[in-house]
């Protein structure tokens, strides 16, 4: 692995030699918070924050992102013919992606980029995209990702880690992506020996720092039916207003809607974050809504994250333990908290008789 | 406190312990920092999760509508004014209430703190009559509570509740001689033009999570307007205008209903300052009917009132 030294005071002019080859986007304070957006100017970038306020998610999976146009006019020859919107996928690099995040892409990777159906948009985002990890030397009370596979200086996913080391950052080149990102900014400092281990004692205290701990250990093993039918949720749910804050700031959650909007005689198809919370996201076309209720609603989110995922994929939880729907959610529903609950259900011998039943009747075998 | 938080699991005690409740709403500590858990206890072995501190922002009367049976809610002064709203609107009956009342001194905005330690995290928060601590790694640093206060609260002139079955401690003093709306004074000195750009650039960081909306307590339509399909009123989209016109919307729906609880602001996940939009409506209610939404239950609210001898010309 190739490791450079990058000095704080050269890191704007390491930046701006990189404008000619790649996009950049990075992190910008606005007002109270730091979020991700396209770079014009190298200095507004800002790596002081200790996590953002949205995931960085939406750089490949925007909120809203428009994916075909179309004409109603009977008079074009292209009439009612969806036409892709063309887009940018110029080579691009996301400078400060905390490791959390970039745990996320590749666990999002599992649903539009597989054998059977590969995401178009999602994919050729990804593929032109570098990604410069930023690891946390503080990280929040609500982290727990060394509970759920991750950890503050974790390289899956990056093509170069930043650490933080005082007065100069080591980068450690992880990919070819990363390898070329460094081709294209031409001057380059080796890493030292001395800056290596003091980057090493960083991530060693960082790791050290999460406090927050989670056990998920009994999740996989646990039985579906069970868990669905835990008396924990009536007190779960009740404080949740079904806002989407949760998974709109989360990094995993990767539900949309797909929307025509026709203004006059032309229109799009945009595709939108959607929310397991709100009611309208199961409703059917014949008014029928297998989540009618609150409790199903948040049963839901919990279980896709936490169960679902967990048996489908065999790869952990869908959780990357950013804390930001701790943090954010108005009225602090805590999935460490619901994990715990989850994690600690009684085992299957022990259910109510009822839940046995129908497990045996889903699963006669 | 401390001293609302032993008379509120007393008061819950009882009721359960005399069955004379099935339910008792109320707010637990939170698991992290300045934020409290709205919570349903059912049993006296649970009332000593119940608690009360300075981030009791929520606003329970949310929790009320269509509930069945008889309940307990812990109120504050505007928590107990919306519970009068519900009453008005059929959503909730009074013979069904019991009202712990809190004399409320102020809630504080865990933003306000945040910023003002330059987004340093608040580890842990204590506080006495008049001040605030908050710890956090390396630092120690008391606020003046009431510099540190929600918006709506620093201009509250109704913290007593108005209608309670027991008051909780002694009613506090209310504030007199506020400047209720310097706020909307300066949105009503601006231009059209001036003002139209003020609210886009206050909602440009909307994501449509709808917190503001869903943790309203005037917010209990079964199908809210903008998750209409048939038809459609209104996009999905982050498109400016139909962001814009959620907020207004949202805004005109609470005229004459909102107690300015605040609930929706401190609810944000972008820090949008979303009672810019309903405190104008609020103060064109006041002073054009003499109305303060939820105070009694005498006056009908006055968008549901119609009298053929208005005094407006436009009827």
């Amino acid at each position: 692995m190739n490791e450079v030294k990058i000095q704080k005071e050269r890191f704007a002019n390491f930046l701006n030699s990189l404008t000619d080859s790649y996009r950049l986007y990075g992190p910008v304070r606005q007002a109270d918070m730091v979020n991700f957006v396209p770079i014009r100017d190298t200095t507004e970038i800002d790596l002081s924050f200790q996590n953002t306020r949205l995931s960085s998610k939406s750089l490949f999976l925007p909120q809203s992102e428009r994916m075909f146009e179309y004409s109603l006019d009977p008079a074009r020859d292209d009439a009612h013919i969806l036409k892709e919107v063309p887009r940018d996928y110029s080579p691009r690099a996301v400078i400060g992606v905390r490791p959390c995040d970039a745990k996320a892409f590749k666990l999002l990777d599992v649903n539009f980029d597989t054998q059977e159906y590969r995401d178009p948009w999602w994919v050729r985002a990804r593929q032109s995209t570098t990604l410069v990890g930023l690891g946390c030397t503080t990280p929040c009370s609500t982290c727990f990702c060394t509970s759920v596979g991750g950890g503050p200086f974790d390289e899956e996913g990056l093509d170069v880690l930043l650490v933080d080391t005082g007065e100069a950052f080591l980068a450690k080149v992880l990919t070819e992506k990363g390898e070329n990102l460094f081709d294209a900014a031409k001057t380059i400092e080796p890493a030292d020996e001395e800056l290596v281990q003091k980057a090493l004692a960083i991530e060693q205290e960082a790791a050290s720092k999460i406090v927050s701990r989670v056990d998920t250990s009994r999740l996989g093993e646990l039985d579906t039916l069970a868990l669905y039918e835990a008396d924990f949720w009536e007190e779960v749910h009740f404080a949740c207003i079904n806002c989407g804050v949760c998974t709109y700031v989360c990094p995993t959650c990767w539900c949309f809607d797909i929307q025509d909007e026709t203004h006059g005689r032309a229109g799009d198809r945009i595709r939108n974050w959607d929310s397991c919370m709100f009611p309208l996201f199961t409703l059917h076309a014949s008014g029928h809504n297998p989540r009618e209720e609150k409790l199903q609603r948040v049963r839901q989110r919990f279980m896709h994250k936490l169960k679902y995922y967990v048996d489908k994929y065999k790869n952990g939880v869908a959780c990357v333990g950013c804390g930001r729907c701790v943090q954010y959610c108005p009225v602090n529903i805590d999935i460490r908290q619901v994990c715990r609950l989850m994690n600690a259900i009684a085992p299957p011998d022990r259910r109510p008789m009822h839940a046995c039943n129908i497990a045996w009747v889903r699963s006669p075998s | 406190m401390l001293k609302y938080t032993s008379k509120i699991r007393e008061t819950a005690r009882r009721l359960l312990t005399e069955h004379r409740v099935d339910a008792v709403i109320g707010f637990r500590k939170g698991t992290v920092p300045m934020i409290c858990q709205p919570v349903l206890i059912t049993t006296p072995q649970e009332v000593d999760t119940l608690y009360w501190d300075s981030f009791c922002g929520v606003n329970l009367a949310n929790y009320l509508p269509k509930r069945q049976g008889p309940i307990a809610i812990v109120a504050k002064g505007c928590d107990a004014r919306n519970i009068v709203v519900h009453m008005s609107e059929n959503q909730i009956k009074r013979d069904q209430l019991f009202i712990i009342g809190i004399p409320c001194k102020a809630m504080g905005d865990r933003r306000k703190i945040t910023r003002a330690l330059n987004g340093q995290e608040v580890l842990e928060v204590t506080e006495d009559a008049d001040t605030i601590v908050a710890k956090g790694e390396g630092f120690e640093m008391p606020f003046n509570k009431a510099d540190v206060l929600q918006d709506n609260c620093a201009i509250c002139i109704h913290r007593n509740p108005v209608i309670y079955d027991k008051l909780i401690g002694e009613p506090v003093p209310e504030q007199d001689g506020i400047d209720r709306y310097a706020d909307v004074q300066k949105l009503e000195a601006m231009g059209a033009d001036e003002r139209w750009n003020y609210f886009q650039d206050l909602v440009a960081p909307c994501i449509r999570c709808y917190a503001c909306r869903d943790v309203c307590p005037l917010c209990y339509c079964p199908t809210c307007f903008v998750d209409e399909s048939r038809p459609q009123w209104l996009g999905k989209s982050i498109d400016p205008t139909d962001t814009m016109t959620f907020h207004l919307l949202r805004a005109f729906h609470c005229a004459g209903r909102c107690t300015d609880c605040g609930a929706c602001e401190q609810a944000c996940p972008m820090g949008i300052r979303v009672r810019r939009f309903t405190r104008k409506l609020e103060k064109d209610v006041l002073e054009l009917y003499a109305y303060e939404a939820g105070m009694t239950m005498e006056a009908r609210p006055p968008l549901d009132v119609y009298r053929p001898d208005d005094s407006g010309d436009f009827i």
